[in-house]
């Protein structure tokens, strides 16, 4: 049984591609330990609440809000984080779709449109918009942040197919 | 940040979580179970949910299990919203948990949680009530099966220290013909002025409801009112708004007259969505 009492605690949490040192209290969200331990400032705190999707990471693959799990849940799970993308090519479509304003809500829009080529990759639009639904933007650059994620997906498609 | 801390299980058995259970109460603390979490998470973070001590119920296989076993539907208590759309197995409950917050959050949010949910929505309910869902619970005294409805009144009322191990639903209900409608104040994300889940059997409408009343419920009396061939379906609709067990509420939702439009409405969108499902 994984267990852990009242008092911080070190465990390893495996996030783009490392397996990092922690010390965590039961109580810290993994956003908190993302942000204050491993300085992976990507993910943004916002609503606290799962309204905004600002905070979201990875988990298994799976788009979840980092405000909404607790660090030891994730223990033994692959995390990913803004970070792993670095120079990624979805980045630049974001980029070049001119789908960032402020940026604030961009990691989490990044990371569930990688999440959503890699699992629905033939989406359509119904499923784009559920899935995208759950990350808002204060600076309303929907229109392009959609054109963004479709073109993830139609190059994600092309490069399978290739 | 959680303005408190507390103490972390995750046994891997039904036995374990019972067992640590019970250690921790006889130790005076405050347990809480938890599965996706993010109801202790928002509520304790704002100091309105307090837990010396959370047991996961992630971790255990039977609580983690999806699929048909034999004439029976079995979804165990930890499985995730967006696994029970995508599983497809009962499409009136994958269609009604898939209205329920947003697609991240329903990776989280488990079935088990939102049917023990302190907020009064609890939407994953609805599909299971008219499907005459059983529950398997477990505590102290060991596993029992129980009628859901016989748990469910307003709220889940089950002991302290039982959780849900798994939802039974037999395999008949999941192919009827079936009506999922939510209406939400703006947006396609939020709580419901009114939630309808709604099937056919044997040519009666069973129907279930979240928003309008201050709990989900299912009411023989509005059901044997949908069912009445004498009325047309605009008295139908007109009895079925005096026969609700409680008053309609008034939030930010909705106000009270509003939410009693869009209850009607969504009535008379159900009898026809059936109407047709069934032609
Ligand atoms: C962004 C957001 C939007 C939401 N929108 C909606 C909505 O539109 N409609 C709606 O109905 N709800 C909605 N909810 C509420 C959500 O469905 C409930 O808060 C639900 O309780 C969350 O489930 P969980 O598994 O994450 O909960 P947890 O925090 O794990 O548990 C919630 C409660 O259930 C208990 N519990 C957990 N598992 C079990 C079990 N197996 N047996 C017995 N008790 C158990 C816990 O002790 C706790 O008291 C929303 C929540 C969020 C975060
Ligand atoms: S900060 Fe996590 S959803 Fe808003
Ligand atoms: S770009 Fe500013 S919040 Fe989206």
């Amino acid at each position: 049984m994984i267990s852990n009492g009242t008092s911080k605690t070190v465990v390893k949490l495996h996030v783009n591609g490392e397996t990092r040192d922690v010390m965590i209290r039961s109580a810290d969200t993994l956003l908190e330990t993302l942000r204050e331990q491993l300085g992976l400032t990507g993910a943004k705190r916002a609503c606290q609440n799962g309204d905004c999707g600002a905070c979201t990471v990875l988990v298994n693959g799976e788009p979840m809000h980092a405000c909404l799990s607790l660090s030891i849940e994730t223990v033994n799970q692959p995390i990913m984080t803004i970070e792993g993308l670095r120079n990624s090519s979805i980045q630049q479509e974001f980029v070049d779709k001119w789908a960032i304003q402020c940026g604030y809500c961009t990691p989490g829009f990044i990371l569930n449109c990688h999440a959503l080529a890699n699992k629905r990759p033939d989406a359509d639009d119904e499923t784009i918009e559920e899935w995208m639904q759950s990350n808002l933007c204060r600076c309303t650059g929907y229109q392009e942040i959609k054109e963004a994620v479709k073109s993830v997906l139609q190059n994600h498609k092309n490069d399978s197919a290739s | 940040m959680i303005p408190f801390d507390f103490e972390y299980y995750r046994p891997e058995s039904l036995t374990e979580a019972v067992q640590t259970y019970e250690t921790l109460i006889s130790q005076s603390k405050t347990v809480l179970y938890y599965s996706g979490g993010t109801e202790f998470l928002t509520f304790s973070r704002v100091n309105q949910l307090y837990a010396d001590a959370i047991i996961d119920l992630k971790g255990i296989p039977e609580c983690n299990v999806l699929e048909l076993q034999e004439d029976q539907l079995v979804i165990g208590s930890a499985v995730s919203l967006n696994n029970i759309t995508e599983s497809n197995l009962y499409p009136l409950l994958g269609q009604t948990v898939k209205k329920i917050a947003d697609h991240t959050s329903r990776n989280k949010i488990s079935i088990g949680g939102n049917l023990h949910s302190r907020l009064i929505y609890r939407e994953a309910v609805l599909p299971l009530l008219v499907a005459d869902a059983t529950v398997k619970l477990t505590g102290n005294d060991g596993e029992t099966v129980h009628p859901l409805k016989d748990l469910f009144n307003q709220e889940l009322k089950i002991n302290p220290g039982q959780f849900i191990v798994q939802i039974n639903i037999s395999k008949d209900y999941t192919t009827l013909p079936f009506v999922s409608l939510k209406k939400t104040k703006i947006s396609k994300v939020g709580y419901p002025v009114v939630s309808i889940a709604a099937l056919v059997k044997e040519r009666q409408i069973r129907a279930a409801l979240s928003g309008v009343c201050p709990y989900p419920f299912r009411s023989s009396e509005i059901e044997s009112v949908l069912n009445n061939s004498s009325l047309t379906k605009e008295e139908k609709i007109e009895k079925a708004g005096t026969l609700l067990p409680s008053p309609i509420i008034e939030d930010i939702q909705a106000s009270r007259d509003y939410r009693e439009f869009v209850f009607k409405n969504t009535l008379l969108e159900t009898l026809e969505a059936l109407e047709a499902a069934q032609a």
